[in-house]
């Protein structure tokens, strides 16, 4: 079945997960890379042009050699020098990493991207296309010979809470049970999606905007029992901030910011 | 479960800032080998690090303490469940001298195939051209090979002979022609490896088509009488570049072989494992003996009598294939390999060499 997601579970029970990059954005890094080796070939040939003026022959085996080297060694060399990247995809944060989690080894590199040969056939990497469209790990096939999958490194900023909801009285904040209840009946996806819904609240169409909280309200009320004075008055809206708000801001003072970075 | 969030991430900064520094030092000296204590308090770090993991999972609050660990864990999973042999300093003597040779004879029973396939297209050839000589321009599609053997043969006589002529077809062009050579010759090998993936069919045409023009250029010149110029021209470059292209034809029909995966129930992800570094090493090798076939078709084997002799030419073409048979039958034998003979498994094409366990 086609997965976004590559999940790797450890023998000791730990599951870890990541983001598989999709045929469209694998195609924008390669682009980008062929413009830089189309580059990189230019500055070779002008280079070996002004060779040509004293040894034309020598300049000429030189500069076939130069192509032929780069246009193979490129991806070879950044993606062992770059654990995985080269310069597009780097640009578009993808990885290549081992299909099991385990260390990217140089021969992966050097099979995947020889089997570029064939991936490309007959134009654009058509073949490779299709095989990636297809496979359940968007692989093409240099990546189903090497074992290699192509991951995305999105880098996700944490939503600045303190400026999206501090300075508002939260009348559950008066009951700290019920934070603790919260937080430890909410599961990860469903805080995620009640903070998106507080986050974007202005881009919504006003009567969206209400189905939606008051459907969500209605959700997070079934997870604890709220004390009615806590509760009494409250739009859904300013119901779903103030879960959110006890939810995700649980200190007074900055903290893991520096082993997360 | 976790009660206080806060103390707990204090509480267990240390390990994983511990791990982490591990881990660093690990990934930046890829020679190095811990000592025994060292290796337990590694793995101790990884075991409580994942075990953190698994309790922060269930919190909603955290995405980045949790994007950390996974991360963590996930670098601490690759070092540690890594049983691929780790990558030593490069020694390339070593390499080209032991793993390449060793390699070639691991996988025998592959190159044997590539070569039976190329030689019953190297017959086909041949006899379409001796029952059917009218057929050339589509065995051969090369312009200077239509011509009669005969008549070419006298015209690059006499062409090096006259000294009035100019004489050299390469003068000023014999390290552009030789870096040509390599280059797309380097190409068809690779492309002759990578089409293992189409389960052999890609390999099988190239290395048959391959087969055809051999046979049929052969047939052709020895028909014509001309099989001293024939051996004079091909031996000194095609005793290797042949080889060549059929090694780049086993490293593609091991691929093939991988991804066919014939009476075994080991999944294709690890039997590709098995043969990815083999496949490696292969084309590389490939690619030095077409470095070596580029030199010496450029700078020697456009060059016939009177310039050089026949008969020197091909005493130096089967000196070569006589040094490179050697080699790849003996060298490195006695030798334990880069590549651990576990890696190579139960009922594939692979044999023992002398050097391993049976």
């Amino acid at each position: 079945m086609k997965t976004s997601t590559l999940i790797i579970r450890t023998p000791e029970g730990i599951v870890f997960t990541q983001l598989l990059a999709g045929t469209v954005t694998r195609f924008l890094a390669w682009l980008v890379d062929a413009l830089i080796i189309l580059l990189l070939v230019s500055m070779l040939s002008l280079a070996f042009t002004v060779l040509g003026f004293l040894n034309p022959d020598l300049a000429q085996a030189l500069n076939a050699l130069g192509y032929f080297v780069l246009s193979i060694g490129y991806g070879v060399f950044c993606e062992w020098k770059w654990r995985g990247q080269t310069i597009g995809k780097k640009f578009l944060r993808l990885r290549v990493v081992d299909a099991e989690g385990l260390k990217l080894q140089f021969n992966q590199i050097v099979t995947r991207n020889l089997l570029r040969f064939v991936d490309s056939l007959p134009f654009f990497y058509f073949v490779g296309g299709v095989t990636c469209w297809l496979s359940p790990k968007c692989q093409r096939l240099g990546d189903i010979a090497a074992n290699t999958v192509v991951i995305r490194t999105p880098k996700v900023s944490a939503p600045d809470l303190d400026q999206l909801l501090a300075g508002k009285y939260n009348s559950l904040r008066a009951y700290p049970h019920l934070a603790a209840r919260l937080r430890q009946r909410v599961s990860p996806a469903e805080a995620a999606i009640a903070l998106q819904a507080v986050m974007r609240r202005d881009t919504f169409e006003p009567a969206a905007r209400v189905e939606l909280f008051e459907e969500l309200a209605a959700h997070f009320r079934g997870k604890a029992e709220f004390p009615a004075e806590a509760t009494d008055g409250l739009a859904d809206e300013q119901f779903l901030r103030n879960v959110v708000d006890v939810i995700y801001r649980t200190r007074t003072e900055p903290k893991t910011e520096s082993v997360a970075a | 479960m976790i009660i206080d969030l806060q103390r707990f991430i204090q509480s267990e900064r240390a390990t994983w800032a511990e791990l982490e520094r591990m881990l660093g030092q690990l990934e930046a000296g890829a020679t190095k080998r811990l000592p025994i204590a060292e290796l337990q308090r590694f793995h101790q770090l990884y075991e409580r690090t994942a075990a953190d993991l698994a309790r922060l999972n269930t919190f909603s609050t955290e995405p980045e303490t949790r994007r950390y660990l996974e991360t963590l864990v996930a670098r601490a999973y690759g070092e540690i469940h890594e049983t691929r042999e780790k990558r030593r300093r490069l020694q390339p003597l070593r390499w080209f001298f032991h793993t390449l040779p060793q390699t070639f004879r691991r996988h025998i029973r592959a190159f044997y195939l590539s070569v039976a396939l190329t030689l019953v297209g190297a017959a086909f050839g041949g006899l379409a051209i001796a029952f059917d000589p009218a057929s050339k321009p589509v065995m051969m599609p090369f312009p200077h090979l239509l011509q009669d053997p005969a008549d070419r043969v006298a015209e690059e006589e006499r062409l090096r002979g006259d000294k009035d002529s100019p004489a050299d077809r390469l003068t000023g062009r014999k390290s552009s022609f030789s870096a040509q050579l390599m280059t797309h010759n380097t190409q068809v090998s690779i492309f002759t490896m990578a089409l293992g993936v189409s389960y052999g069919v890609g390999t099988t045409i190239i290395l048959f088509s391959n087969g055809i023009m051999i046979g049929a250029v052969a047939v052709d010149y020895v028909r014509a009488g001309q099989t001293k110029f024939l051996l004079g021209w091909l031996l000194p470059h095609g005793v290797i570049e042949i080889p060549a292209i059929l090694i780049a034809g086993q490293a593609g029909l091991i691929l093939a072989l991988a991804m066919i995966g014939w009476g075994r129930r080991v999944p294709l992800a690890a039997r590709l494992r098995e043969v990815s570094r083999d496949l490696v090493t292969l084309i590389f090798g490939v690619a030095c003996l077409l470095v070596w076939a580029g030199f010496i078709e450029a700078f020697l084997s456009q060059y016939h009598e009177p310039v050089i002799p026949y008969e020197l030419k091909i005493g130096f073409g089967l000196v070569e294939l006589t040094l490179l048979v050697l080699f790849l039958s003996r060298s490195g034998r006695g030798v334990a390999g880069l590549v651990a003979s576990d890696e190579v498994p139960d009922g594939s094409l692979a044999v023992s060499s002398g050097n391993r366990n049976p």
